[in-house]
């Protein structure tokens, strides 16, 4: 094994295939097309006795998995392209899943258990005589809808813009975002805050009118995560392929340099961050109505290291890598605590180990190198 | 060596996805109960021992003869601690294994996240925790205690007793002591207490550098009236809480502590010693001398194979919870939910400290309730019960919000009527 | 048995010709004979009439009783003194003080208090202290007695004063009796009490005197009031002084919690640069081993707590030796990958830890000399664990600075941190080195476990709340200086502490997080910044 010295001396070559000849890319869309095709088909037209029937469960299952990796799409394009270990991406996450909560919660109106047409349910049996200010609004999906990019995205910008302007690097900046994150964690479990603490949003009813509990709404919810991790993809892809993205690529390989070229990097640092984090936030959207509910849970630092850890198991600096990743890490987490609910996490902590000690380029990067050798 | 290595995996995982489709399609020769309990994460301390409570009563129901004929089989999942796998999970058991019955959940939070799976795939839920109230499902059935079946008994006690005039609520910041400590204010200020002589504290999840909030409450505690604290701390908050009380000597003849989530279990992993004569509030106690107790003591030590691991209030749910749903299935002659729903209320099993508990109609049961003052080996000495049971009420009086709402799931067939407006609000299913 | 049974009988026929409902015995044999049957409210009635009675065996007794140690024999129901060795008790005899040999812990039972009889036990003891050669003891006989004043309890301290020699002790009846002179009816009296306890600081004096200096209704002699004024309000500025004397101490202690838990970490993460995840399952393996040494030795409690610090550094830092020669060792250069590796070994930990020793809380006993006060003053305590604690955690500070700087083993550790190339070059072993370094952090986190066993959850979880709050430390500190970590988790616990007084705990929590992003953004290399294979990242 040959011991590298110093961090930033070797740097896995760009993919060859970067922008023209994209094959993980191209396989990444076919899945996924057929994957939206064959779902709500073997779910709705095919009957239940069937084996070949899909279930809700499945279904809702896969939904998650969606708005997983578009959250892994989001870290790998700071993390993979320009070298930002973020270890509070799911706070964007979480932000992005309360807005869609909040927005959900006061669709509920006076179907409640208090039937209270204006407060959510915590809030009457916690005495709160008036709506806090910061909940009006997003009774309209019209409202909901921009505060979903906007409460990360901004949040982004704020954090990024005096991060990146001072020049905060390496660890320091990891070990700040899991601040961050963790900062926020706290806040949402006050039950002060009027987020419901600890338990936070839960017994969603409906979305934009559809009946959260049925089985064409799931399938719908599917279809929609399905159709944002596409985009999402793409709009990276776009990103990564862009002149923006070669620089990105030029300052995590070599920040100074970059600089003294006359590149404003922090600028380029900044910009790259708040889209990553919109993304995430619209990822949490997606998750939130298919798992049923957002807590303060989600803004754990651990989460975000577990983000990054599918990456690193898929390949990062790849995107469909870290879609792999994702999808992987989280069947392996939903089969094993069900066959495994005793050991499971020795199987997970192996995995994590094996990965990063014996394919340091992910699975991507392992079948990459095979297929290499092969050819 | 890694390469084949990889190759074994990705051949693992290929097994693994055959697997879960084959799994669906298993022989129908069982009644499957599902367990959920956090076997990792941060709730694994509590929710292990409730797996294994399970596991018991379903091995010795099978060595009866199982039931309807058939044996029971356990599927255990691991929600890991984590709320949205608890839905997950849930709705794995309920669609996926297709299981009669469902044990589980631990903290509020748990249960509030699976409880819309519950009520769409029509499955059933057995809840053994003390909980802070404000919900009836009909496809929940509350096996711990209410707050009027823990909280305010003991408040009673300290104050008839005890003669405490002085009253500081310290608690995690969670839904269970916010809503316990707000109707423990408003009964208290409805006793004559004064605003002035209660004081409420919330300290975060796990928290654990208590020497400001001890002080604190040392400082309360010595304006020269009896001081009580009455603590709903969680679950690993405890240790630290209790370690530092002993540290800076606050002593159970001048402030008693009176928890409501410490037993036995939470006992075995402190050192007892500075804490005796400091109070709990449960509806069972390990030291209970009864002949149930005692065969269920013995049962228990044979199943775990350690004579020193404790019981606990919560097993004692699940027991009761175990028995409650063997009898209504027997009754109704079939696992069917909605058979088995109906034919529960009513229903009365032996609890584990001589009296019986009954399902009512709001889907609560019947409990005593004790007050055990902590001894130096970690177990109770009873100073205190109430005469007979006590029903368990899902929506508290002493709330402005819930005190004119009703659950009733035999006539009303609703888990929040209110009997002002005479609606049932927010029934999907 | 059927002999005590008689003996029983006896005893209840000899005493049920009184009219009490609950017949006693009257001499001081047949009151602890009665002891193992009786139930609460009897007990109480046996150690009054013991109190009454006033034999020194008496004293011996309830002592014994409060601290849990009276124990009966269940074959002959004979009540003996135990202290307990190897589950075996040595027996003294309550009658005569003399040994009476051992039995096995099981043939016994102890005699039960609740709390409502310790009470009572603590002031009956006290009027058999009162009595006691030693002037100390009388003197807590009298401060216990001062907090339960009755007229009994005057009438014995007033009769006690006239025999008092001892200066301290004549003061703190005098106290007390002041204290009971507050409520008489003469106002000379009163105000003379007054008077006399301005200068004293304890608390049931405040709150005696504050109802005085503040309620014109119950008091309305004016010059009694501005006294009373005078003396709450010299009781007050000290109270105030030591409220923020206490705050300060708190925040050092909880400083020193947070420089214990990272300094192995500004080893591993700041020296050699690997953001070790698992860190925190490190102590908690410290933790454990602090465990198991009190399970080997089950009645050595103390002993087998000091030599777990010993312990616990040899099993972490061999597990940390280990997972530096079959993980960390093939990612130097790569950082941010050692923090995915250690993730994965920390859940492998946390599993072990589950299957090994069940996932419920271990608990770890705290040895005498550590538990329990130190009151400097009537208005200063500290607890000792924590002064313990403090002092440990600079030891084991000092320690680690000495190793680095004064050793030949540190002298390596810095020149490879320094220019890894050029060490080796010099000869300088780096595998080993590296192996050593990454042992030494992991075993200092050990060593921090055992720490934290007395404070907290010794579960499986223990590594996972303190892991975010060793990473602040250090990159506050400034990666790869220790004194920079020193002085970031004691500035950051004192802040935390000033904090929560006015914010609540969870605020000045958030607040400390928010401090801290901020400060990064101002230093972007924490207090102290220093080089390091760390520091030169991208």
């Amino acid at each position: 094994m040959i011991r590298i010295m110093r961090l930033g001396q070797v740097r896995h070559a760009a993919p060859a295939a970067a922008s023209g000849g994209d094959f993980g890319g191209r396989v990444f869309y076919a899945v996924l097309l057929a994957a939206a095709l064959l779902v709500p088909l073997l779910n709705l037209a095919v009957p239940e006795s069937s084996a070949l029937h899909l279930s809700t469960y499945t279904v809702t299952l896969l939904g998650k998995y969606m708005s997983y990796a578009l959250l892994a799409i989001a870290v790998d394009l700071v993390w993979g392209y320009c070298g930002i270990l973020t270890l509070g991406h799911t706070a964007f996450f979480a932000l992005g899943g309360y807005a869609m909560g909040m927005y959900m919660m006061r669709q509920i109106g006076s179907r409640g258990v208090y039937g209270d047409p204006l407060l959510p349910d915590f809030m009457v049996f916690l005495n709160w005589k008036a709506l806090p200010w910061y909940w009006h609004g997003f009774d309209s999906f019209a409202f909901a809808l921009p505060m979903i990019l906007l409460a990360p995205g901004l949040l982004a910008l704020a954090f990024g813009w005096f991060a990146f302007r001072s020049r905060v690097t390496g660890v320091y900046l990891s070990i700040i975002t899991q601040a961050l994150t963790y900062a926020l964690m706290l806040a949402f479990f006050r039950n002060e805050m009027g987020f419901g603490g600890n338990n936070g949003l839960t017994d969603f009813k409906d979305l934009l009118g559809f009946d959260l509990h049925r089985d064409s709404t799931r399938v719908g919810l599917f279809l929609v995560s399905a159709g944002a991790l596409g985009l999402g993809y793409a709009a990276c892809r776009h990103i990564a392929a862009s002149r923006f993205g070669r620089v990105v690529q030029a300052i995590r390989d070599a920040e100074s340099r970059t600089r003294f070229i006359g590149y404003r990097v922090e600028n380029y640092k900044l910009w790259l961050f708040v889209f990553s984090a919109v993304l995430a936030g619209i990822a949490g959207a997606l998750y939130v109505p298919q798992v049923g509910i957002i807590n303060p849970g989600e803004f754990a630092p651990i989460n975000s290291i577990e983000v990054v850890i599918w990456v690193a198991v898929g390949g990062r600096n790849t995107l469909y890598g870290a879609v792999l990743g994702a999808v992987l890490v989280n069947f392996a987490k939903t089969w094993l605590t069900a066959a495994l609910p005793e050991v499971w996490l020795y199987a997970l902590g192996a995995l994590f180990v094996v990965v990063t000690v014996f394919l340091p380029q992910g699975i991507v990067g392992f079948l990459r190198q095979r297929l290499g050798a092969g050819s | 060596m890694n390469t084949k290595y990889l190759r074994n995996r990705l051949l693992a995982g290929a097994a693994a996805l055959g697997l879960l489709a084959a799994s669906a399609a298993q022989a129908e020769d069982t009644i499957k109960v599902g367990v959920l309990h956090s076997l990792s994460g941060t709730m694994a301390i509590s929710e292990t021992t409730l797996k294994d409570t399970i596991l018991m009563m379903i091995d010795e129901q099978n060595k009866k003869g199982g039931l309807l004929g058939k044996k029971l089989e356990a599927v255990v999942v691991d929600p890991a601690s984590n709320w949205p796998l608890f839905a997950e999970k849930a709705s794995e058991l309920l669609e996926k294994d297709k299981v009669a019955v469902v044990f589980g959940c631990w903290t509020s939070v748990s249960r509030k996240s699976v409880l819309p799976v519950f009520e769409k795939d029509d499955g059933l839920l057995f809840y053994p925790v003390q909980y802070e109230g404000e919900e009836s499902s009909r496809n929940v059935i509350y096996t711990g205690a209410a707050p009027n079946q823990q909280a305010i008994p003991a408040v009673d006690y300290l104050m008839k007793e005890i003669k405490v005039k002085r009253w500081v609520l310290e608690g995690t910041d969670y839904v269970y002591p916010r809503t316990t400590n707000k109707i423990l204010e408003a009964y208290l200020k409805a006793k004559g207490v004064k605003p002035e002589d209660i004081m409420i504290n919330y300290t975060p999840f796990g928290f654990s550098d208590w020497q400001s909030e001890v002080a604190k409450i040392k400082q309360f505690g010595s304006a020269g009236k009896k001081t009580a604290v009455v603590s709903t701390i969680n679950g690993d908050a405890n240790v630290p809480f209790y370690k530092e009380l002993g540290n800076q000597k606050i002593s159970a003849e001048d402030n008693p502590v009176v928890a409501y989530s410490v037993g036995e279990e939470e006992l075995s992993g402190v050192d007892t010693k500075p804490l005796v004569g400091h109070l709990a509030a449960w509806n069972y106690f390990e030291s209970i001398k009864t002949p149930a107790n005692d065969a269920f003591i013995k049962q228990w030590h044979e199943f775990i194979k350690n004579p020193k691991r404790t019981t606990t209030d919560p097993m004692e749910a699940h027991y009761i919870g175990f028995n409650l749903w063997v009898k209504a299935v027997e009754k109704a002659g079939t696992t069917n939910t909605d058979k088995v729903i109906d034919a529960l209320p009513g229903l009365e099993t032996p609890n584990l400290t001589g009296g019986m508990a009954k399902l009512l109609p709001n889907h609560h049961i019947t409990k005593p309730v004790y007050i055990g003052e902590i001894r130096d080996d970690g177990q109770f000495d009873v100073v205190w019960q109430t005469k007979g049971t006590v029903p368990g009420d899902a929506w508290s009086d002493y709330l402005p919000g819930s005190k004119d709402i009703e659950a009733d799931w035999v006539t009303l067939k609703c888990g929040n009527y209110n009997t002002v407006t005479k609606k049932c609000a927010g029934q999907n299913f | 048995m059927l002999l005590v049974l008689l003996a029983l009988c006896l005893l209840w026929m000899s005493t049920a010709r009184a009219d009490d409902a609950a017949p006693l015995p009257v001499d001081f044999p047949g009151l602890v004979a009665a002891l193992p049957q009786a139930d609460f409210a009897a007990k109480q009635a046996i150690v009054t009439r013991m109190t009454e009675l006033h034999v020194p065996q008496a004293r011996v007794l309830l002592a014994a009783w409060l601290d849990n140690r009276l124990e009966s024999r269940r074959s002959d129901g004979k009540v003996f003194v135990v202290e307990e060795h190897d589950g075996t008790l040595v027996l003294v005899d309550p009658f005569d003080g003399k040994g009476a040999g051992e039995g096995a812990a099981d043939d016994f039972e102890r005699v039960r208090s609740n709390n409502a009889l310790r009470k009572l036990l603590k002031v009956s003891i006290a009027q058999f202290d009162l009595k006691d050669p030693d002037p100390r003891v009388r003197a807590a006989a009298v401060r216990q007695m001062r907090r339960d004043l009755d007229e009994d309890t005057v009438t014995a301290l007033r009769a006690a004063l006239t025999q008092e020699k001892d200066g301290r002790a004549q003061h703190e009846i005098r106290v007390a009796l002041a204290v009971s002179d507050l409520g008489a009816g003469d106002a000379a009296v009163r105000l003379a009490a007054v008077r006399a306890l301005d200068g004293e600081t304890a608390a049931d004096v405040y709150n005696a005197l504050k109802p005085l200096a503040q309620d014109s209704g119950t008091e309305s002699d004016a010059s009694m009031r501005a006294a009373a004024i005078g003396a709450v309000r010299h009781i007050e500025v000290w109270r105030n002084f030591y409220e923020a004397l206490e705050t300060l101490f708190f925040g050092l202690s909880l400083g020193s919690v947070l420089v214990l838990a990272a300094i192995g970490l500004a080893i591993t993460f700041g020296v050699m640069g690997v953001i070790n995840m698992a860190h925190g399952e490190l102590m908690m393996l410290g933790a454990y081993t602090a465990y198991v040494m009190q399970q080997l030795m089950p009645h050595h409690v103390g002993a087998a707590l000091l030599l777990s610090v010993p312990a616990a550094f040899l099993v972490s830092g061999l597990a940390g030796v280990a997972i530096e020669r079959t993980v960390v060792r093939y990612l130097y250069g790569r950082p941010l990958e050692t923090l995915l590796a250690t993730f994965g070994l920390s859940l492998i930990m946390q599993q072990l830890v589950r299957s090994v020793f069940s996932p419920l809380n271990r608990s770890v006993a705290t040895p005498e000399w550590m538990s329990g006060l130190w009151q400097v003053n009537d208005l200063f305590s500290l607890t000792w664990n924590r002064v313990y604690i403090l002092v440990f955690s600079l030891v084991v500070f000092l320690l680690l600075v000495l190793i680095l700087n004064r050793t030949p083993l540190g002298l390596k550790v810095r020149a490879v941190a320094q220019n890894r190339g050029m060490a080796r070059a010099m000869g300088v072993r780096t595998e080993r080195v590296d192996a050593l370094t990454f042992g030494l952090g992991s075993g200092i986190a050990g060593v921090a476990g055992v720490a934290l066993s007395q404070l907290t959850n010794v579960g499986p979880n223990l590594g996972q709340s303190y892991i975010v709050d060793s990473f602040m430390v250090v990159v506050f500190g400034g990666v790869g200086n220790l004194w920079g970590t020193l002085i970031s988790g004691m500035g950051l616990g004192v802040v935390n502490k000033l904090l929560e007084p006015y914010a609540g705990a969870v605020i000045a929590k958030i607040l400390v997080l928010v401090f801290l992003i901020m400060f990064i953004q101002r230093r972007p290399r924490g207090l102290f910044p220093q080089k390091g294979r760390a520091a030169e990242g991208t």
